[in-house]
């Protein structure tokens, strides 16, 4: 790999620094300069450059192997035998990416009896169901799980192999990515087929401030981690028909180098993971007191939703840690997100800027949280969610 | 017992800030710091040192810059550092990272790697399980809480999940990734920071790191950075001035009536 500036050809447009997302490139004179430690080689600057003065060499690759690659895979993760329902949102858009691939799509079922979730996903677009169902496989387990997933695609050649972005599909995806020597690309927020039959991955970073397209040009299978609930299953088809294949894969105690002794739910009863739910109702510092979180729930029983905090309540202990939306807490994309009393600090807004409406309420005009919303409310929660409450009811009374 | 800790120089993200005209990234004075995540990876491999005896070594792959983390982890506690830096390494992805970093621990002896759980650059979290593969031991991601067996052979630790944790054991070595609750990271004090110019730091480029150059960097990166650009803006976000109560209520249920969204 070689970056190539050639600065008589270089004419002193100044369009190269205007698109470099990382600072790189700087006015030296009338041209420019370029401070390597900083550059990704995104390539943004040999794109807009009008007169080819910004080169990068990549290596060249032999495509012809690439082709014996085909087919969409998904990973269809279960809990304690129930499907995740990130399963279903995968076996959706694995669909529209087998489509666009005139392929086939595959789904794959690691667990304990769990055979019976085939037609759930065949309904849901899959043309093959591969199960594969031992005690071993009972509980997730890294190295089991590894081998059983890379004994399965060596030899079949998948071309797309994707996971949801759950906290076990992403210790499972790199480490079979790694294993079979592939790239990986992580929480992606959308996923398309270009002119090259190459799967273009789209995911946020920095925070959610950069959007990045990432490729993986040279080797195959393609695979990625999907964020849950991004991409909304479709209506079940329950005159599809498909294929499903049992597969045996034995595996011996001592290749499984983990033991689980124990698993603790933090769950409370009856409260709904903000990972899964269609609305969440999420309160901040502003709630106060943990007494005041009973309007909040008030708000999520009537909508069905979940209840979420930000870091601070649930530092406080007001809140278990399965409810934290943001970074170091649950990544979440809701259809209509509640931000109450919350100020919308970047690490906030990094696990929940995805939802397709957000709504706040915040006392302080200025809060950041302003500039994610779709609709926002300067006042205070307290007078005016008992309010929305009432409203709410009403409308839902008179359907 | 022999503990390495991979860190990470991020710029702290939440003072980057959008250009609003030209839709880019602005780095410039952005303060760069320790991956939030790997100082708790610091911290508990400063811990378990104290209670068993060893070493720390911290290593990070980066720029020349990247020293300043180096010498912040000493200044914390750890014994030496190891900085993989050449411009062979720049452009690298998760699975070029982890390989370079790999060609250098795998020559060490070491009984526990233990990762951040994530940078908050990339936020990508693939670091650590693909180190642990190519390092060829178990991995136990986002980790809470962690303890040693007597005879210093097992490992037993909390590891976080989807619904709560799972309580993991292992045999050393392994490799642990750090994620909130694991403990509360140490500020280096004055003689921690005086002490750390003294301890041992090894600068190690392509050429002493013996690997081949095509396995490097952007030339051994599987994934692309094809195209980064400024998310959609949430445009015409309706704000109202819940002054009268009735009215912004009003106001909102309609408005999510009309989107369906109730
Ligand atoms: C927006 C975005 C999304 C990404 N998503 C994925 C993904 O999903 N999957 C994936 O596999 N990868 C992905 N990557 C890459 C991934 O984030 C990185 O692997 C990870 O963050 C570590 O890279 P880094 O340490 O190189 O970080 P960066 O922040 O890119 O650091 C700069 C790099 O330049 C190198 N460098 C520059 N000069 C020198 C020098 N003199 N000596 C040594 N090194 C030098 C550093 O080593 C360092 O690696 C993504 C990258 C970006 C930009
Ligand atoms: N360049 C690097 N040098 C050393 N360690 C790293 C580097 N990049 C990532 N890591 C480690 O891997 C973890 C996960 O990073 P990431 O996969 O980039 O989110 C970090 O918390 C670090 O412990």
């Amino acid at each position: 790999m070689k970056f190539q500036y050639d600065r008589d050809t270089c004419n002193g447009c100044m369009l190269c620094p205007s698109v470099c997302n990382f600072g790189a490139i700087e006015k030296d004179g009338d041209k420019v300069k370029f401070d390597m430690n900083k550059c990704v080689y995104c390539g943004s600057c040999e794109e807009i450059c009008p007169v080819d003065a910004i080169h990068i060499e990549r290596r060249t690759f032999d495509k012809s192997k690439l082709l014996e690659y085909h087919n969409v895979w998904v990973f269809c993760e279960t809990n304690q035998g129930r499907l995740r329902s990130v399963a279903l949102e995968l076996a959706t858009e694995g669909r529209a990416l087998a489509d666009a691939l005139g392929e086939k799509l595959v789904a794959v079922i690691i667990g304990h009896e769990i055979e019976h979730h085939a037609d759930t996903l065949i309904h849901q677009g899959a043309d093959k169901v591969i199960i594969v169902d031992d005690k071993m496989f009972a509980d997730y387990t890294t190295d089991a799980y590894t081998i059983a997933m890379t004994s399965l695609i060596a030899p079949r050649k998948p071309s797309i192999v994707l996971f949801g972005a759950t906290g076990n599909g992403r210790d499972l995806a790199p480490r079979v990515a790694a294993r079979m020597g592939v790239g990986c690309t992580a929480d992606c927020t959308g996923l398309e087929i270009d002119d090259e039959r190459q799967l273009v991955q789209t995911r946020p970073a920095f925070g959610g401030n950069v959007i990045a397209e990432i490729i993986t040009p040279a080797r195959r299978p393609q695979i990625s981690t999907v964020r849950p609930n991004v991409f909304k299953p479709s209506e079940p088809d329950t005159s599809r028909t498909g294929e499903v294949e049992k597969v045996d894969i034995k595996i011996s105690p001592v290749q499984v180098r983990t033991r689980v002794l124990e698993k603790v739910s933090e769950v409370v009863e009856g409260m709904k993971s903000v990972e899964e739910a269609d609305i969440i109702v999420c309160s901040g510092r502003g709630i106060k007191d943990p007494a005041n979180l009973a309007l909040p729930k008030q708000l999520a029983d009537l909508l069905d939703a979940a209840v979420g905090g930000s870091r601070p309540i649930v530092d406080l202990g007001w809140l278990p840690p399965t409810q934290q939306v943001g970074q170091s807490g649950r990544t979440v994309c809701p259809k209509l997100y509640f931000a109450l009393g919350i100020s919308g600090q970047i690490q906030h807004l990094a696990g929940m800027s995805s939802s397709d409406l957000i709504v706040a309420i915040n006392k302080d005009p200025e809060a950041p949280i302003f500039s994610s919303s779709d609709f926002g409310i300067v006042g205070d929660i307290f007078t005016i969610l008992p309010e929305l409450i009432s409203e709410i009811k009403k409308v839902l009374d008179a359907r | 017992m022999k503990i390495v800790v991979p860190i990470k120089q991020v710029p702290e993200v939440s003072e980057v800030r959008m250009n609003e005209e030209t839709g880019t990234l602005i780095r410039d004075g952005v303060p760069s710091i320790m991956n939030p995540f790997d100082e708790l990876a610091v911290e508990a491999a400063i811990q378990l040192k104290e209670a068993h005896g060893g070493e720390v070594t911290i290593i990070t792959m980066g720029p020349p810059q990247a020293k300043d983390v180096l010498l912040k982890a000493l200044a914390m506690g750890g014994d030496r550092a190891v900085h993989l830096t050449d411009v062979a390494f720049a452009g690298a992805d998760t699975w070029a990272t982890a390989f370079t970093l790999s060609e250098y621990i795998r020559k060490m002896d070491f009984d526990l790697v233990i990762c951040g759980k994530q940078a908050i650059d990339g936020d990508t979290a693939q670091v650590g399980p693909e180190l642990a593969e190519l390092l060829g031991v178990p991995q136990i991601c986002y980790v809470r809480k962690i303890e040693i067996s007597e005879d210093e052979k097992h490992i037993t630790a909390h590891r976080e999940t989807d619904e709560g944790y799972e309580v993991v054991k292992a045999k050393l070595p392994a490799l642990l990734t750090a994620t909130k609750g694991l403990n509360e990271p140490r500020l280096p004090n004055i003689m921690g920071i005086m002490k750390a110019k003294q301890k041992p730091f090894e600068e190690v480029n392509a050429e002493t790191l013996g690997t081949e150059l095509q396995l490097l960097g952007l030339d051994g990166s599987p994934t692309v950075v094809r195209k980064v650009y400024p998310p959609e803006k949430k445009k015409g976000g309706i704000i109202v001035d819940g002054e009268d109560t009735a009215a912004a209520v009003k106001q909102l249920v309609e408005f999510l009536t009309k989107k369906g969204a109730i």
